[in-house]
């Protein structure tokens, strides 16, 4: 096995462990719905102490207990709404891993498709403005002088 | 000249909005008990294990509720405030063991000066995420009606002390109970 091989079998390795999830308590569920309803919660649910993962990615202690609250309510029927709920009486609209779009969001999910469309519009204008440019008329006189200027350069270039 | 203004005026306005951002702290998560009723409890004591410490029985009384732990290295910058702090003044300093051993928690405050009026042990932190705690330290302010009134989120200053927490406690002393 030469050095290349053993580097990119490396590579894969270390790839495949990085896609371990930290959340992998064994914990057991009285039925697949509440399984996948608690898969569902820790991944729109974030971690409030890692603010860029969700609790099923993270390592915190805040994250570990979360995520035990979470299958608690689980266990005792709670629905998604009332789970979501509760987090967010306590760590406000923040601890959802997607924003919620209410009308202090609507700036955060409408922007950049705003800036894009203003970005296009203005893309458009230089694009006319510089066509128009190009197509203007040239004057009698202007022509007469590329003409000439043009011949010269054919006639040096013989 | 407008055509300059134009896209000039458009960046001035993004070096505002970035300048502005870049003094906002993204970790700070403001809190959503800000003028709600404090969540209840009842926890045990630090120091009387057979003692409890309850939010209803503080009712009337304008108090803090410093959350801290022994494992806690940011505790220990704003810990000696709260002991010059409590020295001054008579104030309720509820502290709230975060997810910490008995044994380590006396330790500590033996070695660092006990500045608290009563020390609620939360063992499992249950507590803690009721009030929305995601790190220690967390300091609460709560007013006689038991409503929640300001939350700092990290280790207390001295400048957060003298020209925040304590023109608030005087504010809140006066309304009547």
């Amino acid at each position: 096995m030469n050095s290349f091989t053993r580097s990119l079998l490396l590579l894969l390795f270390v790839g495949w462990a990085s896609v371990a999830r930290a959340g992998v308590e064994i914990l057991e569920f009285q039925n697949p719905e509440q399984e996948q309803q608690y898969k569902t919660l820790i991944h729109e649910l974030r971690c409030l102490v890692c603010q860029n993962q969700n609790l099923a990615d993270s390592n915190a202690d805040l994250a570990k207990d979360l995520r035990h609250q979470t299958y608690e309510m689980i266990s005792q029927g709670k629905s998604n709404q009332e789970i979501v709920d509760y987090m967010v009486t306590r760590y406000g609209d923040f601890v959802l891993y997607r924003p919620p779009v209410k009308p202090m969001t609507l700036a955060l999910w409408i922007g950049p498709f705003v800036l894009l469309v203003i970005g296009l519009v203005i893309l458009l204008n230089f694009v006319r403005r510089s066509r128009q440019a190009a197509q203007t008329e040239m004057s009698d006189a202007d022509r007469a002088r590329a003409e000439r200027l043009l011949n010269e350069q054919e006639n040096q270039q013989r | 000249m407008n055509r300059y203004l134009i896209p000039l005026g458009g960046f001035i306005a993004l070096v505002v909005l970035l300048a502005v951002g870049l003094k906002l702290d993204p970790r700070e998560v403001p809190s959503p008990f800000i003028g709600k009723p404090a969540p209840a409890f009842t926890l045990p004591q630090l120091h009387a294990t057979d003692a409890t410490v309850s939010v209803a029985e503080l009712k009337g009384k304008v108090w803090i509720l410093n959350v801290w732990a022994s494992w806690c290295v940011a505790c220990r910058s704003e810990h000696p405030l709260f002991v010059e702090f409590a020295k001054q003044n008579p104030i309720t300093l509820v502290g709230l063991n975060y997810k910490d051993e008995r044994a380590d928690a006396l330790r500590w405050l033996e070695y660092y000066g006990d500045p608290y009026t009563y020390t609620a042990v939360d063992r499992e932190g249950g507590v803690g995420i009721d009030w929305g705690v995601y790190g220690v330290p967390e300091t609460f302010v709560i007013d006689k009606q038991g409503v929640i009134r300001y939350k700092q989120i990290g280790p207390v200053t001295r400048e957060t002390l003298q020209d925040k927490i304590i023109p608030l406690l005087r504010e809140l002393e006066a309304l009547p109970g």
